[in-house]
């Protein structure tokens, strides 16, 4: 299950750091909201505190004198109640008062949180992307964030409270006898001692449980994948006795881990119960027979204190586990917090002189060169990690206007140098030049908008046709969206979509066909108008006629530009001023088609189909 | 929807009464210990009465005892129960998917299957466990207490029920007027969350375009969205707490005042007095208790109408009672076949198609993408019905077979393949669980798998991780290839099987076929005309029907379709790089 673990009751020291870090986030934001909200519960477990002793005072100095008096008199005892009211009334409000502010500090504490770490996420180098799972970064704001939210808008007030209420209690208690409160203290501690026992146990299950969980979901998953390769091959009665084991491990440990869950809470209450009947006999030890340490009013009350002395203590038991799973949360929130942005010390600048002529500005020396789209790489090696280099000594030279073709078979490197020239990853040695310039001088923002990509997995975004092609760039007037769309042969069949250009589009589920997809994204890029173009040509089965629209599409988009494609299909290879021939991350071969034929190298060996099995 | 569930019960049903039983005699223990601490106060401390003391005391202690066998039994059979009717849903959902048709497939998603048969029926759980101890101790609670009260106190016990009502009234309104803005909180949340997911894949077209700003301002928005529809409804839930403690503290103040009152005339002892506190305590909690079971139950609610989807969802190909056991020979016959994947409303994917297929022909199948190739040979091996006319296999209709028969005498390699967890070799046993690894090999021989096998580090016995990750797109279409004819069937159909593998080893698998397999009768769709111009006829489709049925020669000549596809694949020269995977 995505390497989480369950730790089940224990806090690593990292998870410490987490929360306390997370408690400081709040706090930089809320000071004095959450300093309200602390006074506010105090004043509510204030009220909650009068309320158990005022039914010491009831008994002993109201209805006891009632009784004995010949007249009775309730003046003083409305007075009492009066006055009780009043301060029951501030407590109900600062209950709903903080309650309240609690709500916007933990929505609030929430939006910024995501708000900040979607931000950072942007900001983040593709290596991040590429090295962890989508599925753990989405996890980071499904699963962690909720955590966090349970915890700052339930648990952490829950806890306050119990905390005040405990110590409140614990004094009242003190206030009215001394040696009483040992015997309750004793209680709890047995308690505590009971509750931390059991949780130790039943975590340990809880793991088994959450092991075989995970057993039963990539089960499921593998086999819901490939169900209907299950149907054809009439596997189903062997997949479900399959299925039927995990599932049974599963119930078993679940059951083991539930077992000991459900007992804590029965073993607490009646142990907070031993605690009643043990304080009751030792107060009626000191308050009865002559022995008049202890009134019975006082004992009273106390057995009343004594009950809401014990209940704080399960209600902690019972947050403490989302606490640790919201520090564990908090750890994972924080640790995506702390990757490093993407570096940029760039200093030359894109700057628009209006009439679609773009420079580069360079702000060292405030001189200004044009954009002509030449590409060259000196000696570049690189590799994604130290260790393993992926490109040996590259050099190539692109000039203004050239169509290179990069070919080899995968893993050779082809979409490794696409990946240095936008700097999703920085080369090792060597160096690019962009129109002559180290393209590490020049600004990432910049230099990714002088590039324009089309790959091969389009990624459109949940939105309309229009608002897809305007991607490319966010100023472009509808007119010039359309005739972008024209140029990249996508026109025909948005018109036929049940709204046109307004046709709203599901970013994972886009209804489109992998063709319109392509040509989309090809219209996209067109409207950004890139001196320099970066294409991966599909592979995957398109037909044939839809192959061509996008075919031509390329084409007319390529033209003027300098493009560097990926490519898969012959006639973009023959076509192509500069054919690249990439093997195991160097170039063996490069010229145009027909010097590269007349070399009868590699090339000539992949291009007549002979090349099988070596 | 809930009768669904109840079925899944099953053995579970003993433990799933005595639970609540157990739970009953729980509460009712607990019920008795007020009146037990009021004796102590009445008996004991008040009448001076040490020994009093200590009688009531023992009982109590007796209580406790009880109170916590009942408890922890209760707690225990609580947890067999609710697991094991996870455990019952999980499997029942499971089994029922073994039985769906291919159409039931389409209807679900892998992932919407996965998170019903984890996420929901952890939830489910959940409740259930939750429902059968909090939703019997509750009400028996709130019941047992009200009588205890009317017991002591009839008329003071009165203010309880005015009280209770207004309460129950409050929170009601609360909850009634928040639910609507949940619904819409999670709504937006569920579409925050795809705005992130879009980002995460769609990372490098993001940064191409260098939109970072701009998805930062879009999230942006809709988080605040998010955070204000939030505050709306949380601060609504904001009023529950309040509420609670003005009817508790209302309580405690008429109590103390009007019991005062029956002291002093003599109608209520201070004990009793003190036992009515402990009372409207008890019966706060369970309402609380109450709500929150509420709440939890409504979030179920879902979980189990998603859960309760699979389990009433019915194949809907009917199997013969007494099917057809052998297929005489490899011939399919189309008969005025029509076919919609959606019956009545949706559009016909395959028109009025008429074909005959000879046993041990070898058929290539070529058209635009949407033309309804995949969904013709769907219908051979019958993982769909078609919607009219009839197809037949060995000269009998489909329909008259049984399914486990025509699918194991009919090989499909279907477009979108998988491979399972496990070697090489268990993979290919999917095909014939007994088959030898000598038969395993040659399999793999004749579907050009075997060289790049035998190239790995632990040959046949390499571990092929889930869904195939470690073998590249060439390697798998092989290796589906290699598992289908270890079932030496009648009919072989290959959907676009050999896309990902270089035109020569292409070329030597149908070659392959040809010499070691010439009675079975063989469909070839592809993109490819290199794939299928050697083939007998080949079928050209064009919107669901046949455009031409022909040799490649007689084609070439009178097919518009065919020749067009041709010249374009002459002209670009087909694909580039696959020589080497």
């Amino acid at each position: 299950m995505r390497n989480r673990q369950f730790r089940g009751g224990k806090l690593g020291k990292n998870e410490l750091i987490a929360l306390k870090r997370l408690i400081g986030y709040i706090l930089k934001n809320y000071k004095l909201a959450f300093i309200a909200v602390v006074i506010g519960i105090m004043v509510s477990a204030f009220a909650t505190l009068c309320t158990t002793l005022f039914m010491k005072s009831l008994i002993d100095d109201y209805i006891m004198p009632l009784t004995e008096a010949a007249v009775p008199d309730y003046a003083p005892l409305a007075k009492a109640l009066i006055s009780l009211s009043c301060v029951l009334v501030v407590g109900i409000i600062c209950s709903y008062g903080y309650n309240r502010i609690m709500v916007s500090v933990s929505q609030g504490t929430m939006k910024r949180l995501r708000i900040q770490l979607f931000t950072h996420m942007e900001t983040l180098p593709i290596s991040y992307f590429d090295t962890n799972a989508h599925g753990d970064i989405m996890s980071v704001y499904t699963n962690d964030v909720d955590t966090l939210r349970q915890l700052i808008s339930q648990s952490l007030p829950q806890l306050i409270n119990s905390c005040i209420t405990l110590v409140s209690t614990f004094i009242g208690m003190i206030t009215l006898d001394i040696p009483l409160t040992l015997v309750s203290l004793i209680m709890v501690t047995v308690m505590i001692f009971t509750t931390s026992k059991l949780s130790g146990l039943s975590a340990k299950y809880f793991v088994e449980q959450q092991r075989d969980l995970g057993k039963v979901n990539s089960y499921i998953e593998e086999m819901m994948e490939g169900q209907k390769v299950v149907k054809v091959f009439c596997h189903e009665e062997k997949s479900l006795a399959e299925f039927k084991e995990l599932n049974e491990s599963l119930r078993k440990s679940a059951e083991s881990a539930n077992k000991i869950a459900n007992i804590t809470m029965p073993v607490n209450a009646n142990l907070g119960n031993i605690s009643y009947v043990l304080c009751a006999g030792i107060g009626a030890l000191l308050a009865l027979g002559g022995n008049d340490i202890l009134t019975i009013g006082t004992l009273v009350a106390f057995l009343n204190l004594n009950k809401s002395f014990t209940q704080p203590i399960t209600q902690i038991s019972h947050q403490i586990n989302s606490v640790v799973m919201a520090a564990a949360g908090a750890e994972r929130v924080f640790n995506m917090m702390d990757v490093k942005k993407e570096e940029d010390s760039g200093y030359i600048e894109l700057k628009d002189k209006g009439n679609c002529e773009r420079v580069w500005k360079n702000t060292k020396t405030d001189t200004e060169t044009p954009i002509k789209g030449e590409i060259v790489f000196n000696n570049v090696d690189f590799g994604y990690t130290e260790r393993r280099t992926i490109l040996h000594e590259i050099n190539l030279h692109a000039r203004p206007g050239q169509k290179i073709a990069l070919v080899g078979s995968t893993g050779a490197g082809k979409t490794t140098i696409t990946n240095l020239i936008n700097r999703f990853y920085d080369i090792q040695s060597g160096e690019i030049l962009y129109d002559g310039e180290d393209i590490r001088k020049i600004k990432k923002p910049d230099l990714r908008q002088t590039l324009g990509t089309v790959l091969q997995d389009t990624h459109l975004f949940t939105g309309t046709v229009m608002e897809n092609i305007r991607y490319g760039r966010l100023d472009a007037t509808d007119d010039e969206c359309i005739s972008a769309a024209k140029l990249a042969n996508a026109h025909s069949f948005i018109k036929r979509l049940p709204e046109g250009y307004n046709t709203v589009l599901s970013g994972s589920d886009s209804g489109l066909s992998q063709g319109q997809q392509q040509l989309l994204s090809i219209a996209r890029a067109a409207v950004a108008n890139p001196p320099v173009l970066i294409l991966d040509e599909a592979t995957s089965s398109i037909d044939t006629r839809t192959e061509r629209l996008v075919q031509q599409g390329m084409d007319s988009l390529m033209h003027g530009r300098t493009s560097f494609v990926i490519a898969h299909r012959l006639s973009t290879v023959r076509n192509a001023d500069l054919i690249i021939v990439l093997e195991h991350g160097r170039i063996i071969e490069q010229g145009n088609h027909d010097e590269l034929i007349g070399k009868k190298g590699r090339y000539y060996q992949l291009y007549t189909g002979n090349a099988i099995g070596q | 929807m809930l009768k669904t569930l109840y079925k899944q019960i099953g053995q579970y049903k003993k433990v799933s009464v005595l639970t609540p039983v157990f739970t009953a005699l729980e509460v009712l223990t607990e019920i008795l210990i007020p009146f037990v601490t009021a004796a102590i106060i009445d008996y004991g401390i008040e009448a001076d009465n040490i020994k009093n003391v200590y009688f009531y005391g023992g009982i109590m202690i007796i209580l406790a005892f009880f109170s916590l066998i009942f408890g922890v039994t209760a707690g225990r059979l609580a947890s067999t129960a609710a697991t094991g009717f996870a455990a019952n849903l999980r499997e029942g959902m499971y089994a029922n998917i073994q039985n769906f048709s291919f159409s039931n497939i389409d209807k679900y998603s892998t992932a919407g299957l996965v998170t019903r048969m984890t996420t929901d029926v952890t939830n489910i759980q959940m409740a259930y466990q939750m429902s059968m101890r909090i939703a019997v101790r509750a009400p028996l609670m709130l019941i047992c207490s009200m009588a205890m009260s009317f017991i002591i106190n009839a008329r003071l016990s009165l203010v309880f029920l005015v009280v209770l009502i207004f309460l129950g009234i409050v929170l009601f309104s609360i909850m009634y007027s928040a639910m609507p803005i949940f619904t819409r909180v999670f709504s937006k949340y569920d579409d925050l969350n795809s705005a992130v997911q879009e980002n995460v894949s769609g990372i490098r077209v993001v940064k191409s375009f260098v939109r970072e700003d701009h998805e930062g301002q879009k999230f942006g928005k809709a988080a605040e969205t998010l955070c204000r529809l939030f505050i709306k409804a949380e601060s609504l839930r904001a009023f529950n707490n309040p509420v609670m403690m003005f009817t508790i503290y209302g309580c405690i103040i008429a109590l103390s005042w009007l019991g005062a009152h029956y002291i002093v005339v003599g109608t209520l002892t201070t004990g009793n007095l003190t036992s009515l506190f402990t009372y409207v305590m008890s019966m706060m909690m369970s309402l609380m208790m109450l709500s929150m079971i509420f709440v939890m139950m409504s979030m179920s609610l879902a979980s189990g109408r998603r859960i309760a989807q699979v389990l009433e969802e019915k194949s809907d190909l009917a199997e013969p009672v007494t099917g057809e056991t052998l297929l005489k020979d490899g011939s399919i016959d189309f008969e005025h076949v029509s076919f919609a994947y959606d019956k009545g409303s949706g559009e016909n994917v395959l028109k009025d198609i008429n074909l005959h297929i000879n046993s041990g022909e070898t058929i290539g199948i070529i058209g635009g993408t949407g033309c309804g190739k995949s969904s013709l040979v769907n219908l051979i091996s019958r993982l769909y019905d078609v919607t009219e006319g009839k197809v037949c296999v060995g000269g009998k209709d489909v329909r008259y077979y049984n399914s486990e028969t025509l699918r194991s005498q009919i090989a499909v390699v279907l477009q979108r393949n998988v491979l399972f967890s496990g070697t090489i070799l268990d993979n290919l046993r999917w095909g014939n669980e007994n088959a030898t690894e000598e038969e395993c090999i040659e399999a793999c021989k004749q579907a050009q798998a075997d060289d790049f096998i035998n190239r790995m580090p632990d040959k046949y016995n390499t571990y092929i991780e889930q869904g195939g990750r470690n073998v590249s797109g060439g390697q798998k279409q092989r290796l589906c290839i290699a598992r289908a004819l270890l079932k030496h069937p009648k009919i072989l159909i290959l959907d676009d099987s050999t896309s990902a593998v270089d035109t020569t080893t292409d070329a030597k698998i149908r070659e392959t076929f040809a010499s070691h397999i010439p009675n079975t009768t063989k469909l070839i769709i592809s993109q490819r005309i290199s794939s299928v111009q050697d083939a007998d006829r080949i079928l050209v489709m064009e919107d669901g029907m046949v455009n031409g049925f022909d040799t490649h020669e007689n084609l070439l000549k009178n097919n518009e379709i065919y020749k067009e596809i041709y010249q374009a694949q002459m002209e670009s020269g087909g694909d580039f790089d696959h020589s080497n995977d």
